[in-house]
C-alpha cells in the first residue's frame, strides 16, 4: 500500500506526517530544527527520500537543510560533516588551502558582468527606491526529473537555481533585472517570490508569482522573463489594470494541462488558459474571493479548491466558519466543504504555501492553519479530520506519495 | 586558546555544546576571531555575518568582559582578558521576537 508523507514547515520548525493509503491513522515526527521558521520543505518527484527544507531566522539568517533518507536525517549540502575542518587541508594538484565556506546558505544577487544585471531598486513603502536585500527562501521547488536541481524563490524577490543538490545557488537575474523591476514594491508580507510552478512537459518554461508584482513566466530556462498579468485588476495600485504591482498570491496548475493556471489573487480567483497570456475571473459564487492558497485536483484538471478569507483586513474566514470551497467547472460554480471543519469560532488563516493535494484515488487534500491544525481529507474534500491541532502556527504543507 | 560562546540555535547548527574553543593569532579582534570560527564552523557562515557585506547582523550582538562590543570595528583588539583566554568573547541573539 502507499505511504503519504505530509511535510509541515512552521513557525517553530518542521513537522512528518506519515500514514498509508488509508489517511486515517498519523505517526508525528518532530519538531526538526526546533526553534526556527521553516518557511518551505519539499520532497523531489524524482526521488522522494531527496527533500530540501528552508530554515530561517531574523537573527542568522538563511540556513538549506537537506535529506536523502525521506526526513531522518538532514544535512547542509554545501558543508557535509566529512568536509569539516579534519578534512581540511592542502589540495595537492593546487596548492590550494581547501575549506568548505557555508555554499549552501549563500544567496547573493548576481550583479557579475556576465549578466548585466546590476544591484538595482524597488519601490519601498514610502515611494522611495530601495535596494535589493536578501532575506530568506519562501518556497523550493525541485525539478521533476532530476533530484539534484532545485530551485529557490526568495525575499528581495528573486529566482535562485541550485544543479548540484542545493551545495551552490546562482541567481536566475534576468527576473530581478526585468525592467518592470523599480515598480515592484513589497507586500505586507515582504517583497517576495513565493510561487515557483515548473512545467512538466517543458523545463525551459517556468512560472514564478511576487508580491507584489504579479506573474512572470519564462520560455527559455529563466534568461528573460516576461509579465504574465494581463486581466488581473487591483484596485489598491493607481491603475488597477497596470502591467504589474498586483499581489498575486498563489498560482496552480494540473500536470496535465500547464496552459490553464489557476490563480487566488489577493482578491479574485482568476483563470488562464493560454499559459498566462490572459486571465479573466471566476470566483462565482463564493461568500468572498480573498484568500491566499489555490490547488487543483490530481486527477481532475477542472477541479479546484480554496479557502475564503474575509478580507484584507481581517485574515480570517467569514462567519468564524473554516470552509474549503470546491469547484467541479474550473471556476465560477463553488461549493463549501465543511464537514469534518469548525463551523463556530474559528478564526485561523490559511497561507499560501499551507495546502497541497497527494496522487491517490481518492485524491487527498491537505491543508495547515496559522492556529497550528493540519486537516486531511481523504475524499477530495467531502470530509475532513485533524491529523494534528497543536503545532506552532503553519507557514507550508507538501504531500509525498510514495508507492 | 580564545573563548567563544555562542547561542544556543548556532550550538546545534555547528554540533557542539557549551564553549568553542579556537586557536587565534594575535592581534585578537572581532574579525580574527569570526574568520577562525568560520573555518572551523562552516555553517556558521552567514549566520554571525553577512554572506556578502561581512557586517554583523543586525539581530547578533558581542559582548567582551561586560562590555558591548557591537559597534567597535572588527580590527580593534579586544581585552587582554579575551585575548589570554581568561574571558570568553559572547555572540548573543538580541532578545526580541515571539
Amino acid at each position: 500500500m502507499a505511504t503519504i508523507r505530509v511535510l509541515v514547515g512552521t513557525r517553530k520548525g518542521a513537522f512528518i506526517l506519515t500514514a498509508d493509503g488509508k489517511r486515517k491513522d498519523w505517526k508525528v515526527s518532530g519538531p526538526h530544527f526546533a526553534g526556527w521558521e521553516i518557511y518551505h520543505l519539499k520532497g523531489s518527484p524524482a526521488d522522494p527520500d531527496r527533500i530540501y527544507a528552508s530554515q530561517s531566522s531574523s537573527w542568522f539568517g538563511q540556513v538549506i537543510q537537506r535529506s536523502n533518507d525521506g526526513g531522518k536525517t538532514w544535512e547542509q549540502p554545501g558543508t557535509p560533516r566529512e568536509d569539516w575542518v579534519e578534512n581540511a587541508g592542502m589540495n595537492p594538484d593546487t596548492g590550494e588551502f581547501v575549506m568548505p565556506k557555508g555554499e549552501s546558505n549563500k544567496f547573493v544577487y548576481d550583479t557579475s558582468p556576465e549578466t548585466g544585471r546590476p544591484l538595482t531598486t524597488h519601490q519601498w513603502y514610502d515611494g522611495t527606491q530601495h535596494p535589493w536585500e536578501f532575506k530568506r527562501v519562501w518556497h523550493l521547488e525541485p525539478s521533476p526529473h532530476d533530484p539534484d536541481v532545485v530551485y529557490a524563490g526568495v525575499e528581495d524577490a528573486a529566482l535562485f537555481k541550485s544543479t548540484d543538490g542545493g551545495k551552490t545557488w546562482r541567481e536566475l537575474a534576468g527576473l530581478r533585472g526585468h525592467e518592470s523591476g523599480p515598480q515592484w514594491q513589497p507586500g505586507a508580507g515582504g517583497m517576495c517570490l513565493h510561487t515557483i510552478v515548473l512545467d512538466p512537459n517543458d523545463p525551459e518554461r517556468i512560472f514564478v508569482a511576487i508580491s507584489a508584482a504579479g506573474a512572470f513566466r519564462t520560455d527559455d530556462g529563466g534568461k528573460t522573463w516576461r509579465p504574465i498579468n494581463r486581466g488581473l485588476v487591483s484596485q489598491f495600485i493607481p491603475n488597477p489594470e497596470a502591467e504589474v504591482g498586483h499581489c498575486v498570491h498563489r498560482i496552480a496548475f494540473h500536470p496535465s494541462r500547464p496552459d490553464t493556471l489557476f490563480m487566488q489573487k489577493h482578491w479574485d480567483v482568476m483563470r488562464s488558459d493560454d499559459g498566462g497570456a490572459t486571465w479573466y475571473e471566476v470566483s462565482g459564487n463564493l461568500p468572498t474571493d480573498f484568500g491566499f492558497p489555490i490547488d487543483v485536483h490530481a486527477h481532475e484538471p477542472e477541479t479546484i479548491y480554496v479557502v475564503p478569507i474575509k478580507s484584507d483586513s481581517e485574515h480570517y474566514p467569514p462567519d468564524g466558519k473554516l470552509r474549503v470551497y470546491r469547484s467541479r467547472t474550473g471556476g465560477h460554480e463553488w461549493e463549501p466543504l465543511t464537514k469534518g471543519l469548525p463551523q463556530e469560532n474559528c478564526y485561523v488563516n490559511v497561507l499560501r504555501d499551507a495546502m497541497a493535494v497527494d496522487l491517490l484515488d481518492p485524491c487527498g487534500i491537505y491543508f495547515g492553519t496559522t492556529g497550528g491544525q493540519v486537516y486531511v481529507s481523504p475524499d477530495s474534500g467531502d470530509t475532513w479530520a485533524p491529523i494534528v491541532r497543536d503545532l506552532p502556527p503553519v507557514l507550508s504543507v507538501e504531500v509525498q506519495t510514495i508507492r | 586558546m580564545i573563548r567563544v560562546v555562542l547561542p544556543q540555535h548556532l550550538r546545534t547548527l555547528a554540533g557542539v555544546d557549551g564553549e568553542v574553543l579556537l586557536a587565534v593569532d594575535a592581534p585578537v579582534t572581532q574579525r580574527s576571531i569570526l574568520d577562525a570560527l568560520e573555518a572551523r564552523y562552516p555553517m556558521l557562515c552567514g549566520t554571525i555575518r553577512d554572506h556578502a557585506t561581512r557586517k554583523r547582523r543586525p539581530l547578533v550582538r558581542f559582548f567582551a568582559c561586560a562590555e558591548d562590543v557591537s559597534h567597535e570595528s572588527p580590527d580593534a583588539p579586544l581585552p587582554d582578558a579575551i585575548a589570554r583566554g581568561d574571558e570568553p568573547f559572547i555572540v548573543i541573539g538580541a532578545v526580541a521576537g515571539g
